[in-house]
């Protein structure tokens, strides 16, 4: 079993892992990325794996730029791709702990079609999805988890589609762990992460964050979005799934939890073991 | 057939272009191969699929080719040689990566067997359509060494180049061939091991906290990979030494300066061509591929009935080697292109020589222009 560290890091210590000579960041006042970034580091700084070994991938973004101020091997890569780029990577040195930070944008609308089936082939990747329910670095135009009913820049009138339930979707494709958390939950979010890093398989987290180009465009702030998040949560980690939708409506409930985890064999872990079965010899 | 059915022993066979491809590739040390099925190119998967596994090596189909290729520049950056193998309109998905490869300097190998396109084109059959796509077909400025095989032997001959070139330069190197020396059957011989040159990266040899990823010292900086300690920083934005995003106009000039001239500078040691009877000759056929075993009969009937005519093949399209063809030049003689395309190589032949002495034989794609075509159009460039 993993031998976790209980203790939070020092800020000396997260800095350590920062590279801080690229501060200031890119990231709006009131985003939520930030916290997603911390929480990351003081889960890696605090997991069993070497540090070394910690690798982070991204597609394109504001949320993508999330390796550029980490000190691990980072791979900023093209808009959507970051899933196969990890594959690559895990396929070829199942040492290494692939973690992606992506957009909504990025991972479920341009890159859907590689999480689908990364989950069918289950990728032992982990995912992380913060969902700023919009395309925040190209100006906030509407995309895969816009609520319907938003004004974005591409739906002034309000948006007249249907948002992934990205739990529910995961959870469907046979995703061994799923959860969900706002920027609200730092801790619940460094407590998944160190589950999320034990997973043989694809583990997905997805994190509702504040984007202020959407609050903006919503006529609201961004502050009152995060009272919003407070009064709307419930944490059910035994919700019903089809439940989670994420609604404009203001009475209705925003569901987060840990709401699937369960055993998992990793497509890697399959072909390693097809490669030793057939006496594949790894220097080879 | 070789030890446990993986790497293949040395001997004469009688081989398939693709799989020949595939056999040079896992000498070369490929050890990861992300495709998607595609004509004509579905035997080096199969053949990938079949014996990667063997050797301790990864196969993946993926979901697409876009997912392919980054599957092949992640594993790269692992530190193993993979590559990808496809055709026209999955060459044409992998376009934005073929980018970030270069960006970021990552040494990657694709194998286009090229059919008649565009679009969905001729499926089954040939083209020589996609060559300015292997340097045009991205967005931006970029550099791919560019291998032109024309038989099975050099199906394996020059995968394994392919894999050498760009694990020296870090670059995206691209093996185009095309439906019908992927098809095509012949001899090869492979070569005892120790005959064969097969080039690793060349690994940092400083402290971590001194590695710069894009060291301009270098002309190649050296190449550390994810899980080594190195931390490195890989974006596909303009960067600095340390991998880092910038808009300064000097740091990006400076880099991207580094990058073309990787390739430029070493321009002579990378081209590669073939002369055939060009020392006398007054007409030269230039031709790649498939076209260049037309083009070789053709030279051959034509010098029968007294015309003296050569046959300039090129090898490699990227660099292109326009130094021995300018040099071809200064001995008095024209020029011919013929290409299986609307007129491809024969734009760049034109840049370097003046436009009076070019002459093309284009051919829609389909089939190969007949040796009698090729010899028709010599007799009309002879007889005005
Ligand atoms: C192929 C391609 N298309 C479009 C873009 C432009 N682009 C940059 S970031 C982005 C969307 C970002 O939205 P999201 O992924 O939700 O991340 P956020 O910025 O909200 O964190 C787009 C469309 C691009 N970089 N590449």
């Amino acid at each position: 079993m993993s031998r976790e560290i209980l203790i939070t890091p020092s800020i000396d210590e997260i800095k350590s892992l920062m590279r801080v000579e690229r501060l200031p960041h890119i990231w709006c006042p009131s985003c939520g990325i930030g916290i997603v970034a911390k929480a990351y580091v003081e889960a890696v700084l605090r997991s069993s794996i070497p540090l070394d070994k910690h690798v982070i991938v991204s597609g394109i973004g504001c949320s993508s730029r999330m390796p550029g101020y980490i000190k691990l091997d980072g791979y900023h890569v093209i808009h959507g791709r970051a899933i196969p780029f990890s594959v690559g990577l895990k396929s070829v040195n199942p040492e290494l702990e692939v973690t992606i930070f992506a957009g909504d944008g990025d991972l479920i609308t341009i890159g859907g079609n590689h999480f689908i089936h990364s989950i069918r082939r289950n990728d032992d990747i982990n995912v992380i999805m913060i969902n700023n329910y919009i395309y925040g670095m190209t100006g906030g135009q509407y995309g895969g988890t816009t609520p319907p009913g938003s004004r974005t820049l591409t739906s002034p009138y309000g948006h007249l589609e249907h948002n992934f339930n990205m739990p529910l979707l995961a959870a469907t494709l046979g995703a061994p762990y799923v959860a969900r958390w706002t920027v609200l939950h730092y801790r619940q979010i460094v407590d998944t992460l160190l589950e999320m890093f034990n997973v043989d398989g694809f583990a997905f987290l997805e994190v509702i964050s504040p984007c202020i180009v959407y609050t903006d465009m919503n006529r609201m702030e961004s502050i009152e979005f995060m009272r919003d998040l407070r009064r709307r949560v419930v944490i059910d980690n035994d919700a019903d799934l089809s439940d989670l939708s994420i609604s404009m409506d203001p009475d209705t409930r925003i569901v987060v939890g840990k709401f699937v985890n369960r055993e998992s064999e990793s497509f890697q872990t399959r072909y390693y073991r097809l490669i030793k079965k057939l006496g594949g010899d790894l220097d080879g | 057939m070789g030890s446990r059915d993986g790497i293949l022993e040395p001997g004469t066979y009688f081989m398939r272009g693709n799989d020949a491809c595939v056999e040079g590739a896992l000498i070369a040390g490929c050890r990861f191969f992300g495709g998607y099925p595609i004509t004509p190119s579905n035997e080096i998967s199969a053949l990938m699929a079949r014996k990667l596994p063997l050797i301790g090596g990864v196969f993946i189909q993926f979901e697409d080719e876009i997912a392919s290729i980054m599957g092949v520049i992640g594993a790269a950056n692992a530190g193993v040689k993979s590559m990808t193998a496809t055709s026209g309109p999955g060459f044409s998905l992998m376009q934005e990566a073929i980018g970030l490869a270069y960006m970021i300097e990552t040494p990657i190998v694709i194998v286009n067997v090229q059919r008649g396109g565009p679009s969905t084109g001729l499926p089954t059959q040939v083209g020589q359509g996609d060559f300015l796509q292997t340097h045009y077909g991205s967005h931006g400025d970029y550099m791919t060494i560019v291998y032109l095989p024309n038989s099975p032997q050099e199906m394996f001959d020059m995968i394994i180049k392919a894999f050498n070139a760009a694990w020296t330069y870090r670059v995206p190197t691209i093996l185009l061939s095309d439906q019908m020396v992927g098809h095509m059957i012949e001899r090869v011989v492979i070569p005892s091991l120790e005959d064969i040159l097969v080039v690793d990266r060349v690994k940092p040899d400083v402290d971590p906290e001194k590695y710069l990823p894009f060291d301009s010292k270098y002309l190649v900086p050296p190449m550390a990979v994810a899980g080594e300690g190195y931390r490195v920083h890989l974006t596909g934005l303009a960067h600095d030494e340390r991998g880092y995003p910038t808009t300064n106009p000097e740091t990006v000039s400076k880099q991207y300066e580094r990058m073309a001239e990787k390739i430029r500078r070493n321009e002579d040691r990378i081209i590669e061509w073939e002369e055939y009877l060009t020392h006398d000759a007054e007409l030269i056929i230039v031709a790649f591929g498939i076209t260049s075993r037309s083009a070789l009969k053709a030279v051959k009937d034509a010098r029968r009935l007294g015309y003296r005519v050569g046959l300039f093949r090129l090898k490699t399209g990227w660099p292109f080697p326009w130094k021995p063809l300018t040099r071809l030049a200064e001995q008095g003689c024209r020029f011919l292109v013929v290409e299986i395309n609307a007129g491809q190589v024969v734009r760049i032949v034109r840049e370097y020589i003046p436009n009076e002495l070019v002459y093309h034989l284009p051919w829609h794609p389909g089939s190969v222009p007949p040796p009698e075509i090729i010899l028709k159009k010599i007799r009309e460039v002879f007889n005005g």
